[in-house]
């Protein structure tokens, strides 16, 4: 059989059920075998799209995401879906074409060393260069992407190579001797942590994104519950724990709340769950939590002490550990919760006093937190996945909407990618039809990635994707406005016209587009927005000069938030 | 303190976190990979990006032709030494690592010099190549190449003595190092 109809049944027996890709020269083998392999394969517009698209089916589903890519410019296209996908640990697995293995390093027509473009941002990469190595590569590759930290694998297949008759039996035998990630947590040390968090006067979960790729929401929220102990998430753990829950602090961070980043700044104990202790998290890193123990629990051991010293380090899955550590937690003797009572006092004290607060508009005018909270009423409660792009509009979804479950809320968080948010809602329908799926976009990200509406007209993909326009790069804006001296340099994206018009924008790409500026009809507008059968695209006018806070200025410390 | 397996709790204040620090001296790390295109650009490219300095670096086959060895030194007064470790397992192709003990291994360079040494100079030259079991592998009117195998220090203190006649050029090889005893390095 040719190597490439090999690689289909490879993706088959992977339970791949859908690629998103476009094909070109130096991939026309493998979209030959495609033609008649048995799986959907979304035709996108443009191969960041379909990067992005394989990321939001990824993070929707908990599956492998598969993208096919040609040589040259479809592979660099891809470049940053890749990078994305290894800043957030998102498994997808990258099939890129290459020129004929006799034209390698000539500068042939559409040649490009993708192994070496993206060898700084993959978990691993397979240059192939023999047929018979392909239908092991694709597994391991998929094995790779999934297991561990999760990540983006790259396999770079030259055309003539792909076309080759090779005898394919199915590997069954993955043999990766460098590669044996440790998911069976010390424990030794997991009796240590409970012990620590028995102590602990002042504890707190830190939760990341590891505990939704690792499925350990139920156990976080056992441990959370049983040990009284308040949880914050980060921006990729939203979901994590039930948010409203009367032991949610919030996001924390650079926009979180205050109550989460002053919860951390006076800890004694921080429990970080597959978190990594990001800038944006720690703010000054010297000044971050100075009265905290740490303990740290994470599948990569790279994470453990890399910014902050851990002093109980556990390497290992997030739900095997959370699992054992409620165990050794319930067995301690004499451990009463109403030790933290003094803890929850103050925390109270905190949330009373600064809850999330922003001045509505007295007129129609639509203040973007508003359209945040209307867009949470128009989904029952959020009874849908939602992505984002990122800047502002990002920030207030992630204040403002709240997520009952993990794998509702689609997010580029390390890489902060504007234009991901409609493709990776793309991914995310195609992998859970059954779920409402909205995009809340910004008018200058979504444009960054817009072809993709007609992707979904075309595949008849049902997304909702709403814009908060304020015709800004609002988060830019805020930026020079509180840092720069208002001085505005390029960020009006109404300077010289309002272009483009969504509405029409949204209708010419086969969606249906609506225009909203009245706060009045707001919510209704939205419901009649989201029942409209097939892609729509709602254009929402909102305040344009609003801030996002509160705020941990850059390089500052959280007990020194402004707003 | 409540040790692991005691029904005790253990108090906050006692915990210390060990890892993350500088150790303050060179370090020389012996890793095994396989032996697949593209492993030395990986290894090079995540010290690199992570702004870890690479003092030498030697590559070689090992008895086994699917594995190679890197032997690389790198100062652990700049860095932390278990990150850069940590972050080189997480490279698929590397299969082991050892940080060597300075006193339970065996390390060698080998170094060319090219040195001025006409008839007046030539026979001190020779001498100090004699003291540190050099060996002179090329002579011109002007000039000599000696070659000097031993320990990084041992290079050094070659090199310090020779400077003074005229330097012409100088190649060093990097350091290897095998682990005394039996036992696999």
């Amino acid at each position: 059989m040719r190597a490439v109809d090999a690689v289909m049944e490879c993706l088959k027996s992977e339970g791949v059920e859908v690629v998103f890709g476009l094909p070109g020269g130096a991939n026309l083998p493998t979209y030959d075998a495609l033609y008649d392999a048995g799986i959907r394969h979304v035709l996108v517009r443009h191969e960041a799209g379909g990067g992005h698209a394989a990321q939001g089916y990824a993070k929707a589903t908990g599956n492998v995401g598969v993208c096919f890519a040609t040589s040259g410019p479809g592979a660099t296209n891809v470049v940053t879906p890749i990078v994305d996908a290894m800043m957030d640990s998102c498994p997808v697995v990258f099939i890129t074409g290459q020129v004929r293995t006799d034209l390698l390093g000539t500068d042939g027509f559409q040649e490009t060393d993708v192994i070496g473009i993206t060898m700084p941002a993959v978990k691993h990469s397979f240059m192939i260069q023999h047929p018979l190595e392909l239908p092991r590569a694709i597994h391991e590759a998929f094995h790779i992407a999934r297991t561990g930290r999760p990540g983006p694998v790259v396999v770079d297949i030259p055309t003539d190579l792909s076309r080759a008759d090779i005898p394919y039996e199915p590997v069954t035998d993955i043999q990766l001797p460098g590669y044996q990630p440790t998911t069976e947590g010390n424990t030794k040390q997991i009796r240590q942590a409970a012990k620590a968090l028995a102590s602990a006067r002042r504890p707190v979960l830190y939760v990341g994104g590891g505990v939704i790729n690792a499925g350990a929401s139920a156990e976080l929220i056992e441990l959370a519950e049983f040990g009284k102990f308040p949880v914050t998430c980060t921006l990729l753990a939203l979901g994590a724990l039930p948010a409203p829950h009367e032991q949610w602090l919030g996001m924390l961070g650079m926009h979180g709340t205050r109550t989460a980043n002053y919860a951390m700044d006076e800890a004694d104990l921080i429990c970080a769950i597959g978190a990594r202790f990001d800038d944006r998290i720690t703010g000054k890193l010297s000044e971050f939590a100075p009265r905290a123990k740490f303990i740290h629990i994470d599948i990569d051991p790279a994470e453990i002490s890399k910014n902050v010293p851990a002093h109980i380090p556990i390497v290992g899955d997030a739900k095997n550990i959370l699992g054992k550590l409620v165990k050794e937690y319930r067995a301690l003797e004499g451990v009463e919760s109403s030790r933290l009572d003094p803890w929850w006092q103050r925390i109270h004290e905190w949330q009373a006093k600064h809850p999330l607060r922003y001045e509505d508009s007295v007129d129609a005018e639509i203040k973007p937190q508003r359209l945040v909270e209307a867009l949470y009423e128009a989904t029952d409660n959020g009874n849908c996945i939602l992505s984002t792009d990122i800047g502002q509009h990002q920030m207030w979804a992630a204040q403002y909407f709240h997520f009952d479950a993990p794998r509702k809320w689609i997010q580029s968080g390390g890489l902060g990618t504007m234009g991901f948010g409609l493709p990776a809602a793309m991914g995310a329908k195609v992998g859970r039809p059954d779920e409402m799926v909205v995009c809340l976009a910004g008018d200058g990200s979504v444009q960054m990635n817009m072809q993709e509406l007609s992707t979904c007209a075309a595949e008849g993909i049902d997304v909702k994707v709403v814009i908060m326009n304020n015709g800004y790069l609002g988060m830019v804006r805020q930026w020079q406005e509180l840092f720069w001296d208002k001085r505005y340099s390029n960020v009006d994206m109404r300077d010289g016209g309002e272009w483009p018009d969504f509405v029409k924008l949204a209708e010419a790409h086969g969606a249906t587009g609506m225009r909203l500026s009245d706060k009045g009809t707001l919510v209704a507008d939205l419901r009649e927005a989201l029942a409209t059968p097939g892609p729509v695209m709602v254009d929402v006018r909102v305040t344009r000069e609003e801030n996002v806070y509160p705020m941990i200025a850059p390089g500052q410390a959280a007990r020194d938030m402004v707003g | 303190m409540g040790e692991p397996g005691t029904k005790e709790l253990l108090s906050l204040e006692e915990l210390e976190a060990s890892a993350g620090l500088r150790t303050g001296r060179k370090h020389t790390l012996s890793i095994l990979t396989e032996n697949k295109p593209g492993v030395l650009t990986r290894i090079a490219g995540l010290f690199a990006r992570r702004g870890f300095n690479i003092d030498t670096l030697t590559v070689g086959p090992t008895d086994d032709p699917a594995i190679s060895r890197f032997t690389l030194t790198v100062d652990g007064a700049m860095h932390p030494i278990d990150q850069v470790t940590k972050q080189l397992h997480k490279l698929i192709n590397v299969l082991k690592i050892r940080d060597l003990e300075p006193d339970d291994t065996v390390t060698r360079e080998l170094a060319l010099f090219k040195v001025n040494a006409d008839g007046n100079t030539r026979g001190e030259v020779m001498q100090i190549c004699e003291i540190f079991r050099g060996k002179v592998v090329d002579v011109t009117k002007r000039s000599v190449i000696v070659e000097v195998t031993g320990t990084t220090e041992k290079v050094e203190a070659f090199e310090r003595m020779i400077r003074p006649f005229g330097l012409i050029e100088m190649m060093r090889t990097g350091e290897i190092a095998i682990s005394r005893g039996r036992g696999e390095t």
